[in-house]
């Protein structure tokens, strides 16, 4: 399902108070925030590297597809970024 | 453990307790007390009541080789502690070092000294979150815990923090005194810009319990306390409310620290490293020094860190308690202060032998109010 008309303006950036970092001992990325740290799995790290305010979700999704061109990506990614922001750490 | 691909998970979640490990799972976060020197006297302080002078503590290049241990360790979290680390002047170093590691920091403080030059300087060297504590929701009630005149700096340490745009939380000790004007500190901390607020509930220890009775709430405070707090995330999302149970009246002890040298090192001023910041009243513990030992060594090799992982420790009804991987028989600290000895079952669970030492004083609480005695040097003796 394509996104909502509504974000389709939407340039998601990581709040301020979040770190996107990968952590080298166990081998994950990991969103830092005041006394929380939470492991991201999959390419949950990868979409978020992508949300740096400048790109849109469509153009995020088809960027990912050049890496990935079988993967629902369409469906998945909007979903997530939602999940996401829905926690307060995508503005 | 593995979670769908692409789904955000809460790390806290995804530790497990393994029966004493003989590699234990890499702690999180470290608690880097810089000093014990501090402007404040509140009288539960979760400093010992031997206090580390300042001619002792550790310095810069100490704690940026301690940081960079940690990092190598697995912590991605350092708070940023005392005392007050305001009063450190190199506490700048001390951050920048913390971030060049690649931790996450919050600054831990009273508030009092944080000017907006202050906190640039900080921000600059890559401090992510602040975090000030208060003592009551008016200014003679947060005066009187604190010892001093302080309310008016930390008003103004809540707009230099606002200003700068960092994360703002804000840390409320909770107790017989304060626990009724609960609904009026959190609209202070929401009036004051805080995201989120701590409250939590004295746990007693060191200064704390010498000074129980004066500090002890009654079990109606705390019922009136829990209906405040619901009633607040029912009807607002911001600031985000964190509870800090209380232990004496639950009948259930509480995971302390998710279990000894499970998530976490402390490191005292002077080096002293603990699975917790109470810690250092178990008088047999022995612990470690980072001045001599690398903090590998200290998290899984020595036996300060590893009396009291897994199970096999444990005694009394934690021997074939279904909980006993859930609350770790719960706090080996308090299981040391209340029956001097630390493997003993949390004198706070209902199943305890040693249940009465925190029935009596709770059945007592809302008595005649006792003299605070504040924390300064020498105080307790």
């Amino acid at each position: 399902m394509p996104a909502e008309p509504a974000d389709a303006s939407w340039r998601p950036v990581l709040d301020r108070s979040i770190v996107l970092r990968y952590d080298r001992v166990r081998g994950t990325d990991l969103l830092l925030m005041p006394e929380r740290a939470v492991r991201l799995s999959g390419a949950g790290g990868r979409i978020l590297r992508l949300c740096d305010g400048t790109r849109t979700v469509p153009a995020i999704v088809a960027e990912l597809a050049e890496t990935f061109p079988d993967a629902p990506l369409d469906a998945e990614v909007p979903a997530f970024l939602d999940r996401v922001r829905t926690q307060g750490w995508l503005r | 453990m593995t979670p769908p691909p692409g789904t955000p998970d809460d790390a806290t979640a995804a530790t497990s307790s393994a029966p004493a490990p003989s590699a234990p799972p890499a702690p999180w976060a470290l608690l880097a007390e810089v000093t014990h020197a501090c402007p404040l006297h509140c009288p539960y302080c979760s400093n010992p009541l031997q206090l580390v002078r300042t001619s002792a503590e550790l310095n810069t290049a100490e704690w940026a080789r301690v940081f960079g241990e940690a990092a190598d360790l697995g912590v991605v979290q350092a708070h940023i502690s005392g005392g007050e680390p305001l009063l450190r002047r190199d506490l700048t170093d001390i951050i920048a070092a913390a971030h060049r590691a690649g931790i996450y920091t919050q600054l831990v403080t009273s508030g009092l000294g944080l000017t907006p030059e202050r906190l640039d300087e900080l921000a600059a060297a890559g401090l992510n979150s602040v975090q000030i504590s208060l003592q009551d929701a008016r200014r003679p009630g947060s005066d009187l815990i604190a010892g001093r005149e302080s309310y008016t700096a930390k008003q103004q340490a809540a707009r230099v923090i606002r200003a700068a745009g960092l994360p703002f939380g804000l840390n409320v000790v909770l107790h017989r005194r304060n626990l009724d004007n609960l609904q009026q500190i959190i609209e202070v901390g929401a009036h004051w810009g805080a995201d989120r607020i701590e409250l939590a509930n004295t746990q007693f220890y060191g200064w704390a319990l010498h000074n129980r009775a004066a500090l002890l709430p009654t079990r109606d405070q705390l019922d009136h306390a829990k209906t405040t707090v619901a009633a607040w995330r029912q009807q607002h999302s911001t600031p985000e409310l964190v509870w800090v149970m209380p232990d004496y009246y639950e009948g259930v002890p509480k995971p302390c620290m998710g279990g000894w040298g499970a998530r976490s090192i402390t490191v005292a001023p002077d080096g002293t490293a603990l699975p917790c910041p109470a810690a250092y009243a178990i008088t047999d513990l022995a612990p470690p020094n980072v001045r001599d030992r690398p903090l590998s060594w200290i998290w899984e090799d020595s036996p300060a860190f590893n009396a009291y992982r897994g199970t096999a420790w444990m005694t009394g009804p934690c021997n074939d308690c279904p909980r006993r991987d859930i609350d770790h028989g719960g706090c080996r600290c308090q299981a040391h202060a209340l029956t001097g000895d630390p493997t003993r079952t949390d004198p706070a669970c209902s199943l305890s032998p040693d249940h009465h030492l925190v029935r009596a004083p709770a059945a007592a609480a809302g008595g005649p109010v006792p003299d605070l005695v504040y924390r300064r040097p020498g105080a307790a003796r």
